[in-house]
């Protein structure tokens, strides 16, 4: 079948789907992929383990998923991923299969998502032909208070995700769901939360998950640095236009020293000079290039930051954005 | 600088995208690129000074950071800066130190 380039898109998303393990993901995927939203999509599916069982689960097998068995993807990702990655994109080029306009990253349960989305940034040919879409992360209603409380992969998923899927809602007690929501609210407060329960989990909200129209404004006042396992999360929202130059400065110095702490940071800024706003996303080190939004999601036209930190003080990082966000303020001669 | 290998080079920094649909950047204008870099220069020396060192423009494609007394390092963008800055004071730059933020603070700029 010939490729048409022009049905492709110059930056393919790719959506990365985590969870712990047991959570649901691969049952998600099959979900998902039996719907005509996913029909476009190419799949990479990583497992654990010698014996791969989550693709037999999937039942579209076809030449647009790849099945990585090496082991853990944040641990491949420098080698068997990008491969992968750069494999099914010259296959595309090549017309050997169909055009596909979206890859879904399945992980294995112990994966840290970092280091996927940090491969798409690294790798010189990756990088000018995929962007990061966001990421899904499927949560265990009946285990993933357990899971929460000890496994730190677990909360690092948490913090990451764009949209959180609630898993197994349908076997869970009402007070259980309802504690886990209160939790998962406390480390990521800005993720919307949805239960693959719902006969309407619709696949187009999930994966546009992370392109700005997914972003949660947090209610300061509601949310305190009630931490769970030291990670919790807090936003500064801010009046007065940004000044670009030194929020660049200020963010970078902050992500070099503290970079590993701040397992997120996602915000919708006012910038001086800028009728429309801009998103800008960041994973730990990472941080993905900014997007232009076509208009403000509210009437709220305030730059709004979230951030999820693991045993930093917010007062702390508010201080500091303070100070540097009036670095470019001239006094009065 | 590559976040996970450390190579130089290996990744395109987010303040300094290049130009394509739906990205912001201030490098898609000549003129409004060499103004970024001009006010990137001028602000982040109000915060190296305070560590002694000083970054300055060279040919619109890469910085210089030089410490005060002689020592300086090439840099590409803000994203080597601050290791590169860190390496040559033998500090750590961190802008949560209540000093720096003191000190910035007390600087009319």
């Amino acid at each position: 079948m010939p490729t048409l380039v022009e049905d492709v898109p110059a930056f393919t998303p790719v959506t990365l789907l985590t969870g712990f393990l047991g959570s649901g993901k691969t049952t998600l995927l099959r979900r998902l992929l039996a719907g005509p939203a996913l029909g476009d999509t190419a799949v990479i599916i990583n497992e654990l383990g010698e014996v791969g069982i989550d693709h037999l689960l999937v039942e579209r097998l076809d030449d647009q998923m790849v099945l990585l068995k090496s082991g853990c993807v944040c641990c491949t990702v420098r080698g068997e991923l990008a491969t992968a990655m750069r494999d099914l994109h010259s296959r595309r080029e090549r017309g050997a299969v169909p055009p596909f306009r979206r890859l879904v990253i399945e992980s294995t349960g112990l994966a840290d998502p970092f280091p996927v989305l940090s491969t798409l940034k690294a790798d010189p040919v990756l990088r000018h032909h995929f962007r990061a879409a966001g990421v899904i992360t499927t949560v265990d209603t009946v285990n993933g208070m357990l899971q929460l409380e000890r496994h730190i992969e677990s909360v690092r998923q948490v913090a990451v995700a764009d949209v959180i899927v609630l898993t197994k809602t349908d076997i869970a007690e009402a007070a259980v769901t309802a504690r886990l929501v209160a939790r998962l609210g406390t480390i990521n407060p800005s993720a919307p939360l949805l239960s693959a329960a719902e006969a309407s989990l619709d696949a187009a909200v999930l994966l546009q998950s992370g392109s700005g129209g997914g972003f949660k404004a947090i209610d300061e006042s509601a949310v305190g640095m009630a931490a769970h396992r030291g990670v919790g999360a807090f936003s500064i929202t801010v009046d007065e236009p940004l000044d670009w130059t030194a929020f660049g400065i200020w963010l970078t110095m902050l992500l070099n020293r503290h970079g590993e702490r701040i397992l997120r940071v996602k915000g919708i800024l006012a910038l001086a000079g800028e009728e429309r706003p801009i998103a800008i996303h960041g994973v730990q080190h990472l941080v993905h290039a900014p997007t232009h939004l076509s208009r403000w999601p509210s009437e709220d036209h305030r730059s709004r930051l979230v951030f999820i930190v693991e045993g930093i003080e917010p007062d702390v990082i508010r201080r500091s954005f303070s100070v540097f966000n009036r670095l470019n303020i001239c006094p009065a001669p | 600088m590559c976040s996970l290998c450390g190579i130089l080079g290996a990744n395109e920094h987010w303040a300094d995208a290049a130009e394509r649909e739906g990205v912001y950047t201030r490098n898609a204008d000549p003129m409004r690129r060499r103004r970024e870099r001009a006010d990137r220069v001028r602000l982040a020396n109000r915060v190296l000074a305070l560590y002694g060192m000083r970054l300055s423009d060279w040919q619109g494609v890469s910085f210089v950071l030089s410490t005060f007394t002689g020592k300086s390092e090439i840099v590409e963008d803000l994203g080597h800066l601050w290791p590169a800055a860190e390496k040559l004071c033998g500090r750590l730059c961190d802008p949560l130190a209540r000093e720096l933020l003191e000190q910035l603070d007390a600087d009319p700029g």
